[in-house]
């Protein structure tokens, strides 16, 4: 037994370059049950992170009593995090308590308060409000926010409801938040989303570089496959750009803890020493890439010394920052929302992509991008387009792939909302706002506490010109607004399918009932539609399947021939092995490990996903202006000068603010605050201040103190962490609301990060940008001991005998299985 | 040489310009991105009057009183407001945005005949990035147009 709350990555299993990852078999059982109790191991994948772990979830008396991670998935070779093991099922759970309990009937408000009902009337009422709507307004009155949560199926379902059905283009997710800019900066980049990298290139590279990505807690398991290799006997160097002291600080070669809101700048800089240092692969860059001219001008003023006063880090270590990007033979990037939520977000991430297109370092093993994703199923959210996007990556302004569209779903072309650049979520409570969006539908997200100034998202929601449908598994600080409320079955109560970071598609079978009433969102989507009767030009009904399978099958031919090509899956072939990498067809039918290693790149004007946008303002470019540029197959090459922040610190806010996540929690917790082994790792808020804040303020571990910033205020606890000065970190999982009922009820004082957070989003991304603000930090009084934030983590203490260390507790039994059995190979992978 | 008169005309215009993206931004401060991005770009526009000043001190810009010294286009002094004002004035802003860009435009035609590289230079890269703040009101006026003009009220 190992206590993988203290040990959150588990046994190190090193290896060396080229050598595949030896296999670690992690299983996470209830106390009291044995591997004899379990009656049956049904296949899923954790949902927990954007990693998508491969693991088989243990049934016993119909309940969800434990899970194990697939030897054989070529993702996590046996491996499961803390929230996976014990989170995924745990968080499913469904014992009484006052409150926090799931959803197992519909809830419709009755004179202001909600009461349970039948299926029958709450969907009659939805749909009253929708018609009526649609008849008085039009399609426009209607918006959709749906999530990374669901499975891909029920998101091309949504998609097609929306976007062919009503015909809005008020649709997005909370992938919005987590991952709009890693498909903006593809877009840009390489005229399409899709990920260029894929985890084996962890095996293969020697040289790491995390850009603003606290992997050792965001994707637990990709770092233990990173810390495989640096423990291993060809240590790649590694870089890592954070301002906090995260586990990757601590084993970086270089850390470059630069000011929050300055990674244009930093990023200018390194491209900057890459050209004048001669590191540039001039053939792939004159053979695979046009804008190598306006790049090079743009960062020419980013000296190292520059880079280094306005980062605020020394210049050596920009130099050598570049040096090891420069020299090395493969080097692997990782982005995250150290730049995805942080001002100039795209252009920074497209520097990234950048560097790596001026060293041609690019679908090769080792050397190779992975611009992340912060959530399970983000990936089918843009791919199926149930955000902004046009679903198979096609381009909204391209009449050529609508018409696709149309055919495909036999409907008017002019149904399908083109015509003008799809509503990303901020609008979409702007225009709930102005009150122009009459119907708002929010499936498995919780914008009450997850979106920027919290406190105005309420407002919204709370209006009574909005009509809200809240479909989740639990009621939460979004539910208390909802005109209507559907309970949802989550994972293992609902077959489907998703895809991860690097493009693995995963079959996730249900493996109990949902409890009570709750049904799959799928179904959910699936009854509004028939009871609101669309129908295709033909007549038959829209979307015209009804069965998971059925939808998959419909979503690989809209993925014909597109870069996302699923036409070589099926549920069948997901069964039993491992995850499989689109693309994934008669070409390749084992699936795709990396893409553009032929340096062709879909950019060409009838395969691009995007025309492309200005970095700076988001201007749009035309079809006409990007046929003039004609990339045909060559990557865009786009840069951006460095601008200020819109809110630098003053003498008011002296200080820089920014959000993050810590390592037992996901998203606001809805899952992983029911796990008792996670919730009392980080039971509830904290703020973290650098020692050097702490002292001239006056603050000791675990003080109570007042953050304050123009939006807002909260209050918790402060720890004392080692940060980079002038910068306070909040973690985001904590809203008004308990998901524990062992949870002492919090004070009136609000303490959800985001009551401070500035309603703004990247001009290209949209993605709102919670990574920098200023704010100040008073002083409230001393608290009743330390803040309870973890010791393992970035969130460790400066003084590390101030604070007893996290450990684990009982409840769930935890086994490691080293190297059982041979690792997987991964498909068209060479590793020996 | 009506050259000077161009060069102040279009020293005024970028004024105009910058004011009307901050009234523009202080205005519609309810749309977060409209005041962000106005705010740069009327800083942009106060970097293009700086990249004019040499011009302007090489080949003078005393006013000619002629037809060149009526400016056509309104300065934006008052944002109008809801959801049909902002699409209004981005309008405003778009008209003279193209101004502004067609006149640095037409230096270039001038720096090429008076083979003045600094001119060339500064006209090239101004007319690009006045271009590109259009491309930005263009984008952001389409995005607004099918809710303000359907269904906003």
């Amino acid at each position: 037994m190992v206590d993988r709350i203290a040990d959150i990555w588990g046994t190190r299993t090193p290896h060396a370059k080229g050598t595949r990852w030896p296999v670690r078999v992690d299983t996470a059982l209830a106390e009291g049950v044995s591997e004899g109790d379990v009656e049956k191991w049904v296949q899923s994948a954790c949902t927990l992170c954007s990693n998508g772990c491969g693991c088989d979830i243990a049934v016993a008396d119909g309940r969800m009593v434990g899970v194990r991670g697939r030897a054989v998935d070529t993702v996590n070779h046996g491996r499961l995090g803390p929230k996976g093991l014990f989170g995924s099922w745990q968080g499913m759970g469904r014992r009484r308590q006052n409150r926090g309990d799931r959803l197992t009937r519909p809830l419709i408000r009755e004179g202001g308060t909600l009461v349970e009902t039948d299926w029958g009337t709450a969907m009659t009422r939805i749909v009253d409000r929708s018609r009526t709507l649609l008849e008085e307004r039009g399609p426009l009155s209607h918006g959709f926010y749906t999530s990374g949560q669901l499975f891909l199926e029920e998101y091309y379902t949504l998609a097609v409801i929306g976007k062919a059905g009503i015909g809005t283009p008020h649709m997005d997710g909370n992938t919005r938040l987590c991952t709009a800019t890693s498909a903006a900066a593809m877009k840009e980049s390489f005229g399409s989303d899709g990920q260029p990298g894929s985890y084996e290139d962890i095996d293969w590279c020697e040289a790491m570089f995390l850009w603003g990505h606290n992997m050792a807690e965001t994707q637990t398991v990709l770092w233990m496959r990173v810390l495989d290799r640096l423990h291993g006997p060809d240590r790649p160097a590694l870089v890592c750009v954070d301002p906090r002291r995260t586990a990757v600080a601590r084993e970086a070669d270089v850390h470059l803890a630069l000011r929050n809101g300055t990674n244009q700048a930093l990023v200018n800089g390194i491209l900057r020493e890459i050209v004048h240092r001669g590191w540039v692969d001039e053939d792939y860059v004159a053979a695979h890439t046009c804008g190598l001219e306006d790049l090079v001008a743009t960062v020419e003023p980013w000296t190292p010394e520059r880079t280094a006063e306005v980062c605020d880090v020394p210049a050596d270590d920009v130099r050598r920052a570049a040096e090891i990007f420069g020299t090395s033979d493969r080097v692997l990037s990782t982005v995250l929302e150290g730049f995805y939520q942080s001002h100039q977000a795209t252009a920074a991430a497209c520097g990234v992509n950048n560097l790596h297109l001026l060293r041609g370092m690019i679908g090769k093993p080792g050397g190779g991008i992975l611009q992340m994703n912060g959530q399970p199923t983000a990936q089918n959210t843009r791919e199926c387009g149930a955000d902004g996007d046009m679903p198979a990556f096609r381009n909204w302004d391209n009449p050529r792939h609508i018409a696709e569209l149309a055919r495909l779903w036999d409907v008017d072309p002019l149904k399908i909302p083109s015509w003008s650049p799809p509503t990303h979520a901020m609008q979409i409570f702007r225009y709930a706002e102005q009150g122009s969006i009459g119907l708002l539908w929010i499936s498995a997200t919780n914008p009450a506490v997850s979106m920027p100034d919290s406190g105005r998202i309420r407002r919204i929601l709370a209006s009574d010109e909005l009509f809200v449908v809240v479909q989740d598994l639990y009621e939460n600080e979004t539910t208390e607004f909802a005109d209507v409320v559907l309970p949802a079955a989550g994972w293992g109560e609902k077959q489907g399918t998703f895809t991860n970071v690097n493009r693995t598609v995963h079959l996730s079978e249900k493996a109990v009932d949902p409890p009570g009433e709750a049904r799959s969102d799928l179904d959910i989507f699936l009854d509004y539609a028939r009871r609101m009767d669309f129908r295709d030009r033909s007549g038959r009904p829209l979307p015209p399947w009804s069965t998971p399978e059925e939808a998959f099958d419909a979503w690989r031919d809209c993925t014909r021939g597109r870069l996302c090509d699923y036409t070589g899956l099926s549920y069948d072939q997901l069964r039993g092995g491992s995850g499989v990498p689109w693309p994934c067809n008669d070409e390749a039918p084992d699936g795709t490990v990396r893409l553009y290693s032929d340096g062709v790149f879909p950019t060409a004007s009838e395969a691009a996903e995007t025309y492309g946008h200005d970095l700076l303002t988001g201007a749009a470019v035309s079809a006409a202006d990007y046929a003039a540029l004609a990339p045909d197959g060559r990557a865009l090459l786009k840069g951006a000068d460095y601008v200020p922040s819109p809110e630098e610190p003053d003498d008011e806010y002296p200080l820089r603010y920014t959000t993050g996540r810590t390592v037992y929690q996901f998203h606001t917790r809805t899952r992983t605050g029911r796990a008792p082994q996670l919730q009392a790792a980080a039971p509830t808020m904290w703020i973290e201040l650098a020692a050097e804040d702490a002292h001239s303020l006056g603050v000791s571990e675990g003080d109570r103190v007042r953050v304050v910033s123009r939006r807002g205020h909260i209050v918790a606890a402060a720890r004392i962490a080692g940060g980079r000065p002038g910068v306070v970190f909040a973690p985001f999982h904590y809203g008004a609301r308990g998901p524990d009922a062992d949870q002492p009820p919090s004070s009136d004082e609000p303490t959800a990060a985001n009551e401070l957070t500035r309603t703004q989003w990247d001009p290209v991304s949209k993605q709102p940008l919670f990574k920098f603000a200023a704010v100040r930090v008073e002083r409230l009084g001393s608290g009743d001991g330390p803040a309870p934030a973890p010791t393992t983590t970035a969130s460790a203490p400066v003084d590390p005998a101030a604070v007893p260390p996290t450990r684990g507790r009982g409840g769930v039994v935890v086994r490691e299985d080293i190297a059982p059995v041979e690792p997987p190979k991964a498909a068209s992978e060479e590793l020996s | 040489m009506n050259l000077t008169a161009v060069l102040t005309l279009l020293d005024q215009a970028e004024q105009d310009l910058a004011t009307g993206f901050r009234t523009a931004a202080e205005g519609h401060a309810e749309e977060p991105d409209i005041h962000d991005i106005c705010h740069n770009l009327a800083a942009q526009c106060e970097g293009r009057r700086v990249a004019l000043a040499p011009l302007r001190e090489r080949y003078g810009s005393t006013d000619t009183g002629g037809a060149a010294d009526r400016l056509g286009t309104r300065v934006l002094s008052e944002a109008r407001p809801g959801p049909l004002g902002l699409l209004r004035d981005l309008q405003d802003l778009y008209v003279q945005a193209a101004f502004a860009e067609l006149t640095w435009d037409l230096l270039q035609q001038a720096g090429a005949a008076l083979h003045d590289r600094d001119m060339l230079a500064v006209s090239q890269r101004c007319a690009r990035e006045a271009s590109i703040q259009q491309g930005w009101l263009r984008t952001r006026s389409k995005q607004a147009a099918p809710q303000t003009l359907v269904l906003a009220r």
